[in-house]
């Protein structure tokens, strides 16, 4: 079965727990295990942060869309701005790499995500805006034996 | 969702005690209020206690390292005690736990300070 969801909201940093608790929400239905739902929300969380902080750079007119696609036990999560894009995406998915240290940024953002997730795609250039494709395969889902 | 810090004095360590979730939105109030306290309250150690944190993410990572990297150049130790297994795997993931001593509880965290 195949079932979707969209979000959009202000690059405001108070939304961030708003965007992963709704997306968590959404993927119960696939009966996730506890530590799914763990990775699910911290790589939203991540790639939320991201948006805000990198993508608008703090402008709350800036506005972050989200889309949830479950088939089957897959998960397909889209995270995109339209902010100012990333000038070198190998540079930046780096571990501790960061642009911004002196915001004591840890540059662990996208080395979670791929540890988090089976599948990611970084799509980005200066002045485009930045989307984050990720997919996930639950292994435990109920989905399976419906 | 939000998160609670709370400070607390023994000898010369600040105990730092969160609960609830740890990300962007909290790091700053958790880094501004940390260092006003690391400052004004002559500290040479911290124990940071993260039995009642729900969640954390990479924002958690860097403003931790920060008060670590602070309290190291006051010549004092930072230990993180009773961290729950998701937020280990990434203290793990980043290579933090090769720096930042470990206990399972606060008390054995202040034995290791010599205060307690």
């Amino acid at each position: 079965m195949r079932n979707e969801m969209h979000l959009q909201f202000s690059a405001q940093s108070q939304n961030e727990s708003f965007a992963r608790v709704t997306v968590a929400a959404f993927i119960t239905q696939l009966d996730p295990t506890m530590d799914e739902l763990t990775e699910i929300k911290t790589v939203v969380s991540e790639a939320v942060t991201n948006c805000i902080i990198h993508g608008y750079e703090n402008d709350p007119d800036g506005i972050v869309y989200i889309s949830v696609l479950m088939e089957d036990s897959f998960i397909d999560l889209t995270i995109r701005d339209d902010g100012k894009g990333i000038m070198d995406v190998e540079e930046a998915r780096q571990p501790l790499f960061t642009t911004k240290p002196e915001l004591e940024r840890s540059g662990m953002g996208f080395t979670i995500m791929e540890n988090f997730m089976d599948e990611i795609e970084v799509h980005s250039s200066p002045e485009n805006g930045t989307e984050i494709r990720l997919r996930k395969h639950l292994i435990k889902s109920k989905m399976l034996s419906n | 969702m939000s998160l609670n810090i709370e400070l607390e004095t023994k000898h010369n360590v600040l105990c730092i005690r969160l609960a609830g979730e740890l990300d962007h939105h909290y790091a700053e109030e958790l880094r501004t209020k940390a260092t006003e306290a690391i400052e004004s309250r002559n500290i040479r150690h911290i124990v940071l206690n993260l039995e009642h944190l729900s969640f954390m993410d990479s924002s958690g990572l860097g403003v931790i390292l920060g008060r670590y990297k602070q309290i190291k150049q006051l010549g004092g130790e930072m230990v993180i005690c009773a961290i729950s297994p998701s937020v280990q795997r990434l203290f793990d993931m980043s290579g933090m736990f090769k720096i930042m001593k470990l206990e399972t509880n606060e008390q054995f965290a202040l034995e290791r300070l010599g205060v307690a």
